[in-house]
């Protein structure tokens, strides 16, 4: 009982939290918005008997990838967004498409739940979620795919040093273009004052 | 009679474990802030504030009853909601990890049989928590430098979020070792391993190189001398506090302390032992002082430190922090793995 209606109030505030972000003009609202859509996940995970996902969640997301766009958004202080016209046209009736196929899974899902003669079992008996499982299964029987994937993140560090200090014979194109020298100097630090 | 497993009787307990220790804390955390001034003032050769109170004992309750009464000043050019929720953001994460840190062995109340550990929330990645919390810090910070609209106050947020983030990495490496070696993310856990051998199990002998990269870290994590830049006065006024006043002030000033009351008791919890020492098996609230000690111990070489380094320059900080730190803290992950390796199949043998 207890655990549902905490269940309501958090997956309320990640909806809410996510529509927040896309209509959000402001990009820092926008990435405030993700924050909390994320913290909110981080709590269903403790929910779920999953700790250590809902820890890593944090550390990871919030603690790291979004500090560097936040970081970014004030360093480029990024204007509000302005309405561009709509070139793609075609775009709109894909993602109604896309969008009807995501309902009808998560209907699916549903369905199925609700008919199927499964029933789980209580899940803080079960140590799925637990740090040393999880360690056991990545070492053990996931082994290759993990090593995989890290191999994947490092090519892709690799990549990005190797894209960010090109070194051309020419001098380096400069970055300050017009627009961003004027956003960027300090006088303007943001134009989002009330 | 009471039933002490029946769920709704365990959160009240720990709401009120909670409550407690939030108390506790802060007083502990407003004393500090009179100890500071007043070893600084010794080492500095002046008196400090004594004239409050019983020889100075009532100074922190005069100064946030002056941080309450002052002017609530919100600049007109700022982002207003952002500005009223950073300070909101900065005490919050540095309040909530407290929670997890175990001040006392396991302790039976006389002539009842009911018996608990002294830890107000125990849980199996107690560890992964507060390095997960205090990594949500940082946005106090930077949202405070950005929504002032302030040079000085950007400057501020930008220099702290760049070293809290060079140094969280190191910080969170240089644990690592302790979790080898105890092979357990549960602080209460890390403790109980640490007894015996008359204090020369405590993790400090197995980690020396780990707990001073930490050290360091906490340190710099904390913002205080001699990695005090987010706030250099005489380069950026206050940093990214300098828009803010009265009691939006007096939150991020408790945020700062509080966090270095929480990085003190990680590193009596990880490496001194926490609540062991001499006579905690026969009379176990004598934890609770040892811890409190080792504890008191941390804040006093962070009140040393600051009267006695000069501040780094901003580069110094980010060369130190990458080239010298984060390598160090790799190798010690290297030699601790080796060593338990090598442990370990000696024991097979």
């Amino acid at each position: 009982m207890f655990t549902v209606i905490l269940f309501i109030l958090l997956a309320g505030a990640a909806i809410g939290c996510a529509v927040a972000m896309v209509a959000q003009r402001n990009p820092l609202y926008s990435a405030i918005s993700l924050i909390g859509v994320f913290m909110a996940l981080s709590c269903l995970y403790v929910l779920l008997a999953a700790p250590f996902i809902a820890a890593v969640q944090v550390i990871v997301y919030a603690g790291a990838i979004m500090v560097l766009v936040v970081f970014v958004i004030m360093l480029l202080n990024v204007e509000e967004e302005e309405r561009r016209p709509l070139r793609l046209r075609f775009l709109i009736p894909v993602s109604v498409a896309l969008a009807a196929v995501l309902f009808a899974e998560a209907a699916f899902i549903l369905y199925y739940v609700q008919t199927s003669a499964y029933t789980p079992q209580d899940s803080a008996a079960s140590n799925v979620g637990l740090t040393s499982s999880i360690g056991i299964g990545l070492f053990t029987k996931y082994l290759l795919p993990f090593e995989i994937t890290s191999v994947l993140i490092l090519m892709a560090i690799v990549g990005a040093i190797s894209l960010a200090r090109r070194v051309t014979a020419q001098p380096a194109p400069t970055i300050m273009t017009t627009t961003t020298a004027r956003s960027s100097s300090l006088r303007e630090v943001h134009n989002a004052g009330d | 009679m009471i039933n002490w497993d029946n769920p709704l009787v365990q959160a009240g307990l720990t709401m009120a474990g909670i409550f407690v220790a939030f108390n506790v804390v802060l007083m502990i955390v407003a004393y500090t802030v009179l100890a500071e001034r007043r070893v600084l003032a010794f080492i500095q050769g002046r008196v400090g504030p004594n004239r409050v109170g019983f020889g100075g004992m009532l100074q922190p309750f005069a100064d946030l009853l002056k941080f309450i009464f002052k002017e609530e000043i919100i600049p007109d050019k700022s982002t207003k909601f952002i500005y009223l929720l950073a300070p909101i953001i900065a005490i919050t994460a540095a309040l909530m990890t407290i929670i997890v840190y175990p001040f006392g062995p396991k302790i039976t109340i006389p002539f009842t049989n009911w018996s608990f550990e002294l830890v107000v929330a125990r849980f199996d990645v107690a560890l992964l928590y507060v390095l997960a919390v205090t990594s949500v810090g940082v946005y106090g910070i930077m949202l405070a430098g950005w929504s002032s609209n302030n040079k000085y106050s950007l400057m501020g947020g930008l220099r702290s979020s760049a070293q809290l983030i060079s140094y969280e990495l190191s910080l969170g490496l240089s644990l690592i070792g302790v979790v080898l070696i105890n092979s357990t993310l549960d602080l209460y856990n890390i403790v109980e391993q640490q007894g015996g051998w008359f204090g020369l199990q405590w993790n400090i002998f197995f980690q020396p190189l780990g707990f001073l990269i930490y050290l360091i870290s906490a340190i710099a994590e904390t913002n205080r001398v001699p990695f005090d830049l987010p706030e250099a006065e005489t380069e950026l006024v206050a940093g990214f506090h300098t828009e803010y006043s009265a009691l939006k002030f007096a939150l991020f000033f408790m945020a700062e302390y509080v966090n270095m009351f929480t990085v003190s008791m990680l590193a009596a919890t990880l490496f001194l032992g926490g609540w062991q020492g001499p006579g905690v098996g026969i009379l176990p609230i004598l934890g609770v002082f040892y811890f409190l000690g080792k504890v008191l111990f941390f804040l006093f070489l962070y009140i040393w430190l600051r009267g006695t380094l000069p501040r780094f320059r901003f580069d110094q900080l980010m060369n130190f922090g990458w080239k010298y730190l984060l390598p160090l803290a790799l190798l010690n992950i290297i030699l601790t793995a080796t060593f338990v390796l090598l442990n370990d199949w000696l024991n097979w043998f």
